[in-house]
């Protein structure tokens, strides 16, 4: 698993006439796990889809591994950058096999048998290789959304994106996908991940990034953004979600 | 009482109509209908993804053809095209109107077919193209390989419930004139009755439109069952054929 650096420089969007971010800079060195925590609308999953350009910035500049891939073609930019759903996004017409399948031999162009030998690995490593046969609607949420970080990884990503990835989850479930985020961030992956687990983030952490209203309003590691954060915004932030 | 039988159910004009109504009325009804569902289908899907574009240039086509062919009767478009264009068309197809009232049928058919697919293809969770884009495919791929195929296993209730209509509408192609060999059902059906002053051939033509249209209606409902009791009961492996048996079918 090779995985690199990504960098947000300057970042300004905007929805018609209201500007969601006001220039936002965060970089996460190769193999290091930044959490974007913050309330609802302060624009961190905005901020996650800028990375992949699934949201085009109006402005700023996107780095990975140092090189600029705002303007270059975005289907090879998705390629290198994995992304994961809070609300899974399987296909529900396809078995979970083919979940995995079917976008690895359209993208990379594989033959069949090297595509599901793939993905077989995938699913055995998120330990559901029993349910390839299955459509998804017959997984439990914390089985689809295991599912849909193997598929994620199936492309071989250099970097992983979280959109809010168990917040979807009954509660008895929200584990088994965090331990497995954790895995992913001790095996050395980039890790951009919005959370609402405080706890994912004071433990897998290297930095945290505090947003509020369209900014990075304070960034550490996590014990200076836990045990001693410093704005008021923060604090009252935490006072509410700790 | 038996003059309305005589009327309705003169069985000597049926015998004398059946033979015509299956061999020549039948097959030109079938035909009719048959190319224009897929000469329809096709076209609707093209201007579906036109009416579902970003670009104003594409949608706005589509959207005016759409606006034009559901809001004119059917009757008038296949007189104005079959016979308008037949002047036109004399070279390639010879006085014969019958393949311009397929092509009528087609476009009337392409317009309904065409919001029958949209609305479909709407319906379809915006995730389910971001997760594909996510991943890499192009917007083509994913809308292809994904967004397309769910979109329209939903309407396809809606998409038979429109060849029902095809069916029914084909008979309007007789106001064209046609040959003898041309006559579809309704118009096999008119002629003896017209040449009798008697309604039983219509009776009879009627009952043949039916042995068509009604197992489509019983095909919408099987369609639509098995797509809603699919949704609720997914535990078994792949095939939706272990589906159908296992679930609770409320109806």
């Amino acid at each position: 698993m090779t995985s690199s650096s990504v960098e947000l420089r300057d970042i300004h969007v905007s929805f018609g006439t209201l500007e969601v971010l006001h220039g936002v800079s965060l970089s996460v060195e190769q193999g290091k796990t930044a959490c974007i925590i913050g309330p609802s609308g302060s624009g961190k999953s905005t901020l996650l889809r800028v990375a992949n350009r699934l949201q085009e910035p109006d402005s700023g500049d996107i780095l990975l591994a140092g090189e600029s891939v705002a303007r270059t073609n975005p289907d090879q930019l998705r390629q290198r950058v994995g992304m994961v759903f809070q609300h899974f996004n399987l296909f529900p017409h396809r078995t979970v096999l083919d979940n995995i399948v079917l976008p690895l031999r359209n993208v990379r162009r594989i033959s069949k048998e090297e595509a599901v030998e793939v993905a077989r690995a995938r699913l055995a490593e998120v330990g559901l290789a029993d349910k390839a046969p299955y459509r998804p609607a017959a997984l439990s949420g914390g089985q689809q959304q295991r599912v849909a970080i193997a598929r994620a990884l199936a492309m071989d990503p250099e970097v992983m994106l979280f959109d809010e990835a168990t917040s979807a989850l009954d509660p008895e479930l929200v584990k088994g996908v965090l331990d497995l985020m954790a895995g992913l961030a001790d095996r050395g992956l980039t890790l951009l991940v919005v959370t609402h687990e405080m706890g994912f983030a004071r433990k897998v952490a290297d930095k945290v990034v505090f947003m509020d209203q369209g900014v990075i309003v304070e960034e550490g590691s996590p014990e200076a953004i836990f045990d001693d954060p410093q704005s008021p915004r923060l604090k009252q932030f935490l006072s509410q979600v700790l | 009482m038996d003059q309305f039988l005589d009327t309705f159910l003169n069985w000597e004009y049926i015998w004398q109509v059946f033979p015509d109504l299956l061999k020549t009325g039948l097959l030109n009804t079938l035909i009719l209908a048959g190319v224009s569902a897929v000469i329809g289908t096709v076209l609707g899907m093209v201007l579906a993804i036109m009416g579902l574009s970003t670009k104003r240039w594409l949608r706005w086509p589509a959207r005016v053809y759409t606006d034009i062919f559901r809001g004119l009767p059917a009757i008038l478009t296949i007189l104005v095209i079959g016979q308008g264009l037949g002047t036109v068309a004399r070279d390639i197809v010879g006085t014969n109107p019958y393949p311009l009232g397929i092509l009528a049928l087609s476009l009337i058919a392409s317009a309904y077919i065409g919001e029958i697919f949209r609305a479909g293809i709407q319906s379809v969770e915006k995730g389910q193209l971001e997760a594909s884009r996510a991943l890499g495919m192009t917007y083509r791929s994913a809308m292809v390989l994904i967004v397309i195929p769910q979109g329209v296993r939903r309407v396809l209730p809606a998409l038979v419930n429109q060849f029902i209509a095809l069916v029914k509408d084909s008979s309007l192609v007789y106001f064209l004139g046609l040959l003898a060999s041309q006559r579809e059902l309704f118009r096999i059906g008119q002629d003896l009755a017209a040449n009798t002053g008697n309604l039983s051939p219509l009776v009879a033509a009627g009952f043949v439109y039916l042995v068509i249209t009604v197992p489509l209606t019983h095909l919408v409902n099987y369609i639509d069952k098995r797509l809603r009791v699919g949704k609720k009961v997914a535990e078994a492996p792949d095939k939706d054929l272990d589906l159908v048996t296992s679930g609770t079918v409320r109806s």
